[in-house]
């Protein structure tokens, strides 16, 4: 039997993350890190390659 | 291997898999069988992501290939968080939403049941064979470099998923992956930590010089097969198809005490994939200047195939060989020594020449060893089924690691088996009871026993049929790189189909199941117009936009010279 479909709670509801309170401000942050991340890796390869 | 290795091997994976059969011994409830237990935090739902996602290729092959070609593969990733956030963003509510068990109940009740058959049908067709190779890859280097039978390994591999996958089903499955992903952590650090004390100081800087730290690569060209836009376009649409519409991913993520936990655990990933997978390739670069220095370094790594014929009737050839090797070794070493020293002293003109001189001797060194293994896949022709760079890893950990920590990371490559293996296991039956069992037997989608019975059935099944083609692709020469490439694609259609879904509401089941059929003809042109023509060979990740892309169109395309009544005929 397929389970009742269950309350969902908005794309705005609170994470629960301290420092974040919506999940716009999460993806934000993981978006920021990314570009973080592949700025590092090419000043990486820039200083050792 | 030593008992201390062997207790260490089978107490981890025998303990695992027993603590999570006998957790989830009484699962009798429909949900939590398909789902997941329903308290799942995000912690696990993250670790789940990343085991079912990371096989032992990740862990054995890729610190080979980062030997070989250097970093650049990192930027395969690039896409992947970006994908991760549209799935939790736009995905993972929509599934939660309606309490679909699988992603292709939605298409089902999006579109029609005939969508939804070749959504499953697609799945079940490349994870199906996918799932073989889970258990036959690691077999084949593990018991080519033990010494084991091929056929004991993939059989005790096999059967080890299947029982707990069966009994606890979804939360047995996330159980064990969480273990399972401490094992891999503690294995893999520990290895990194060994390795790194066996290196000089300046071995970053020697890894950078030998062309192996090339982490991210802007040229535009289509034909490069890592750059940063391949990696970050065509990784982008390949980790969206696996991580939104692969049911073997949206299982692990479905479930989950709420909404929230599904999330936060996509989130884990988007943020430490690229880390970790950073983690691994250095492994290999920095494996790669170990092995510089080491007086022992095999031409060729797989050292029992190259024996036997070191001591076969052609030995004289093959000992010649190992004998040019060594003298070639032992100059590249004055040249890497000499390039150190030009740089401590910074002058930069012997830098330079230094530098050109070490470029050579890896040029010449290349040569040898390429043509090492041609002999030996000539004088061998089975050595060809894994690539020589499978056997670097291992080779290190059987060479330098110690008692005990050889088992640690030997469990390490069993339990990324086993934790991926489980993942498909549970998908397959999953789709093949919601979506195909029930499509045809609606009645008795009520009668909750007989649902689990049938899931436990097949999940059996796909585990012996995994088996099975895992023991039947052993003949069979260079199998695996040939389903790696067919199962990348299908995806390109079957992410156009969600995209459609989730985006364009207008358009029904007739047209986008149609546009799907085209898009899988166009994608198949694509990928063999090389065959033809050279110049329109391009990289295969961009199959994925340019497929998703065909999709979309054709389906709005259909939808409006279709004759009304049937485009929207199942909408």
């Amino acid at each position: 039997m397929a389970p009742p479909p269950e309350k969902t709670p908005g794309d705005n509801d609170a994470p629960g993350v301290p420092g974040f309170h919506t999940w716009r401000g999460v993806y934000l942050f993981v978006f920021g890190c990314f570009l973080l991340v592949v700025f590092a890796l090419t000043l990486f390869a820039h200083f050792y390659a | 291997m030593s008992v201390l290795d062997w207790f260490v091997l089978l107490g981890t994976m025998i303990g695992i898999a027993a603590y999570g059969t006998w957790r989830t011994r009484h699962t009798d409830n429909l949900n939590t069988y398909l789902k997941g237990n329903h308290s799942t935090k995000w912690g696990t739902i993250g670790l789940s992501v990343m085991a079912t996602q990371a096989s032992t290729i990740t862990y054995l092959s890729l610190p080979g290939q980062a030997y070989e070609n250097g970093i650049a593969f990192i930027q395969n990733y690039f896409g992947l968080p970006l994908a991760l956030i549209l799935v939790c963003a736009v995905f993972l509510p929509i599934y939660r939403k309606l309490g679909v068990y699988t992603a292709y109940e939605y298409l089902g009740q999006r579109f029609d049941q005939k969508t939804r058959l070749l959504g499953a049908g697609l799945f079940l067709l490349q994870r199906g064979l996918q799932a073989g190779i889970t258990i036959y890859a690691p077999a084949i280097i593990l018991s080519t470099a033990f010494g084991w039978r091929l056929d004991l390994t993939i059989i005790f591999t096999g059967l080890l998923a299947i029982i707990y996958t069966v009994t606890g089903g979804s939360a047995a499955v996330n159980l064990t992956q969480k273990w399972q992903m401490a094992v891999i952590f503690g294995g893999m650090i520990t290895a990194f930590v060994i390795l790194l004390t066996k290196l000089p100081p300046d071995a970053t800087r020697i890894a950078g010089v030998m062309g192996k730290l090339q982490a991210v690569d802007y040229t535009p060209d289509l034909k490069l097969r890592y750059t940063f836009w391949s990696g970050l376009l065509g990784g982008f649409f390949l980790s969206l198809s696996y991580f939104g519409t692969d049911q073997s991913q949206v299982q692990r993520y479905i479930g989950g005490a709420a909404l929230r936990e599904g999330r936060l655990g996509l989130m884990f990933n988007a943020l430490f994939k690229i880390p970790m997978q950073f983690f691994i390739v250095m492994l290999g670069a920095l494996l790669f200047v170990f092995y510089q220095f080491q007086p022992d370094t095999p031409l060729v790594f797989n050292q029992a195939a190259w024996q036997r014929q070191v001591q076969g009737p052609a030995g004289a050839e093959f000992r010649a060989l190992d004998e040019q090797h060594s003298v070639l070794h032992a100059a590249k070493q004055e040249k890497i020594r000499a390039w150190s020293a030009a740089q401590a002293g910074h002058d930069v003109a012997a830098e330079a020449a230094a530098r050109t001189e070490l470029a050579g001797a890896q040029r010449a060194s290349d040569a040898l060893r390429k043509a090492a293994r041609d002999k030996l896949y000539a004088a061998a022709p089975e050595a060809k089924k894994t690539r020589d760079s499978d056997y670097v890893f291992i080779t290190f950990i059987l060479t330098q690691l110690p008692p005990g920590v050889i088992g640690l990371l030997v469990a390490v490559m069993f339990a990324s088996a086993l934790s991926s293996k489980a993942g498909e296991l549970n998908a397959l039956g999953t789709t093949s009871t919601i979506d195909l069992w029930r499509a045809f037997r609606p009645l008795a989608a009520h009668d909750e026993a007989r649902n689990i019975r049938n899931a436990k059935w097949f999940t059996a099944f796909w585990g012996l049929f995994a088996i099975g083609f895992a023991l039947f692709v052993s003949f069979a020469e260079n199998l695996i790189e040939a389903l790696n490439i067919v199962a990348s694609i299908f995806y390109p259609a079957l992410l156009g189909v969600f995209i459609v879904a989730f985006f364009l509401k207008k358009v029904g089941g007739t047209a986008v199941f149609w546009a799907a059929i085209a898009t899988q003809v166009v994608v198949l042109a694509i990928f063999f117009a090389d065959k033809f023509s050279p110049a329109l060979a391009i990289g295969y990740l961009w199959l994925n936009p340019i497929g998703c892309a065909a999709c979309v169109g054709f389906s709005l395309l259909f939808q409006t010279s279709l004759p009304e009544h049937k485009a929207n005929a199942d909408k």
